[in-house]
């Protein structure tokens, strides 16, 4: 090796480790973060194609597309993934939406916050799987039961980090507000709204992975569509690769809410110096 | 701004015009020599009268009478504690006195006034609107090119579009001065608003208030600790002590200023040290 490679490569390295200016770093950082599920994927295959693994136990990640290509074909794979991002998104909706005007009010009104908070707080620390037997008697397996549960999942997250982001708002600037005159509505659309924002949007990351968390266990246990009822029915038929593509349609599903909140983040906080450069970078990544 | 408010200002500009005051003439011989008239006093009187301010049994004002004329630049200086905060925060109208009266332009404060402005030691700008947002935030009628119009006065045009974070310390106060600004005030009052800044954008500071305080002739009120600059920039200086009013001096040195250098600024500045 020479001279001129080996300080060409400690360019690169130094590249890497400063924030992702040029188009090498970037590309760089892009491998780097690939590399280890890539190279998972590659050890899994061989491990399933040399028997070290046995496929009835987790299928060779080529099965797995197999699966995929066949489910997709045939259809099965875009209705349950349609049905259970329409249940997640129904009760994320109802949930998250009851949370945040709860977070809002008992945020700005002392009274609302004496009446709410306390009972909040105890029925935030209950698991809310707890009671699918109870959600199963009142409603049944129908649609209500997994849109409530997910409801009540995604409540809290929103409820405590809308709350959270209101109190923690810098009163010097809610006193400067008042003294420039600004009414009760401007002060809420101006001031509060917007300083609570990044704690909101913290709330909503976490309402997500709740959701499909509470999703998969709901779908399990009892329904009749939806990707968590295509894994069940494909474990009864020993159809592991169908299974473990339902397993990465989660995951695929949970990232994408992520990076949609992500970018949200990036348009809403572009003020916050912290959220700016990382958002941005993360989302292009 | 309500009519009658305008009203007051403009009588008392008239009753300023027949008797100015000797430091009055004195700024404007120093700043434009010929054209005494043009110097616009909008500023609006204050009156305090048996001011008393305490929280619990800790008073920290008692009976404070203090007339301030209209234009005057004032500034209170006294020791961390002596309430010269909360002095500003009664006038504002941010604070109810536990007895006394004040009043702006004649009219008495009961509550917070569109026309007095409190200029706060940190700029308190919010972060999530940019800088032209923040200076128009009261969004009155055309906020835009007022807003505008006061950014240039400061310096600040080319920031109009830019994010609070990313401006630095003196720039933010002049952003919250121009804010100030927008609505024409009668009144400002500054809490020590140059406390945090460096030496030298101090004194850019200090050249900056002196003459848009010039040009828009608002009673000012200025409070500090800093006794060099009381002399450098009011007409007159008050010294805060034990909730009264322990000194009361004009200060008639020529304007502008040549801060520190000036000697007879030496000798103010030692009576002033004396009492506080």
């Amino acid at each position: 090796m020479t001279v001129g490679s080996e300080t060409a490569r400690k360019k690169d390295v130094l590249m890497a480790i400063r924030p992702a200016q040029t188009r090498s770093a970037t590309a760089l950082t892009f491998i780097a973060s690939w590399a280890l599920p890539l190279g998972l994927l590659v050890v899994w295959e061989i491990a399933s194609r040399s028997g070290v693994l046995s496929t009835r136990l987790l299928p060779a990640p080529s099965a797995v597309a197999a699966a995929f290509a066949e489910s997709v074909r045939n259809g099965t794979l875009p209705t349950n993934a349609a049905i259970s991002t329409e249940r997640a998104l129904k009760g994320l909706a109802i949930g998250g939406g009851i949370g945040f005007v709860l977070g809002i009010f008992a945020g700005i009104s002392r009274l609302i916050e004496v009446v709410f908070d306390s009972s909040m707080q105890m029925l935030r620390n209950v698991p809310h799987l707890a009671i699918i037997p109870l959600v199963i008697l009142w409603f049944g397996i129908g649609e209500e039961a997994k849109i409530f549960l997910v409801a009540i999942g995604t409540a809290f997250p929103l409820y405590l980090n809308t709350f959270h982001g209101i109190r923690t708002i810098d009163v010097r600037l809610i006193e400067m507000a008042r003294v420039y005159g600004l009414g009760r509505l401007a002060l809420f659309w101006r001031v509060i709204l917007p300083g609570a924002l990044p704690s909101i949007l913290i709330g909503l990351r976490f309402s997500l992975g709740i959701m499909w968390l509470t999703l998969i266990v709901a779908e399990t246990i009892s329904s009749t569509s939806g990707i968590g009822y295509m894994t069940m029915n494909a474990r009864e038929f020993l159809q592991t690769d169908v299974v473990v593509l339902g397993v990465i349609v989660y995951a695929l599903l949970g990232k994408l809410a992520d990076t949609i909140t992500r970018l949200i983040e990036a348009r809403a906080l572009a003020w916050h110096p912290a959220y700016r450069l990382n958002a941005t970078r993360e989302a292009t990544s | 701004m309500s009519e009658p408010a305008s009203d007051l200002r403009l009588r008392e500009r008239s009753v300023l015009r027949e008797s100015p005051g000797p430091t009055e003439r004195n700024v404007v011989r120093a700043l434009k020599p010929r054209k005494q008239e043009e110097r616009r006093v909008n500023g609006q009187a204050v009156l305090l009268e048996g001011l008393s301010k305490s929280f619990g049994r800790r008073h920290v004002l008692s009976r404070l009478n203090l007339e301030i004329p209209a234009g005057q630049l004032l500034a209170i200086v006294g020791r961390s504690g002596c309430g010269k905060s909360t002095l500003l925060r009664l006038i504002a109208g941010l604070d109810r006195s536990s007895s006394g009266t004040i009043s702006v332009g004649g009219a008495e404060v009961n509550s917070l006034q569109s026309n007095v402005r409190l200029l706060f030691q940190d700029a308190r700008l919010l972060p999530w609107h940019r800088v032209i947002s923040n200076v128009g935030i009261a969004r009155a009628k055309n906020w835009r090119d007022s807003a505008a119009a006061a950014l240039a006065d400061v310096g600040l045009a080319d920031r109009a579009n830019d994010w609070p974070a990313v401006l630095s310390g003196g720039q933010a106060q002049r952003v919250a001065l121009a804010r100030a600004l927008v609505s024409r005030p009668g009144v400002l009052l500054l809490d020590e608003p140059f406390g945090a800044l460096d030496a030298l954008t101090r004194t850019e500071m200090h050249r900056l208030l002196e003459r848009i305080w010039h040009e828009h002739g608002f009673t000012t009120v200025l409070i500090t600790h800093d006794v060099a600059e009381a002399v450098a920039l009011a007409d007159r200086v008050i010294v805060l002590r034990d909730g009264g009013i322990a000194l009361d001096i004009p200060i008639d040195l020529h304007r502008p200023r040549r801060g520190p250098a000036d000697t007879s600024a030496v000798a103010f500045q030692a009576r002033i040290l004396n009492e506080v």
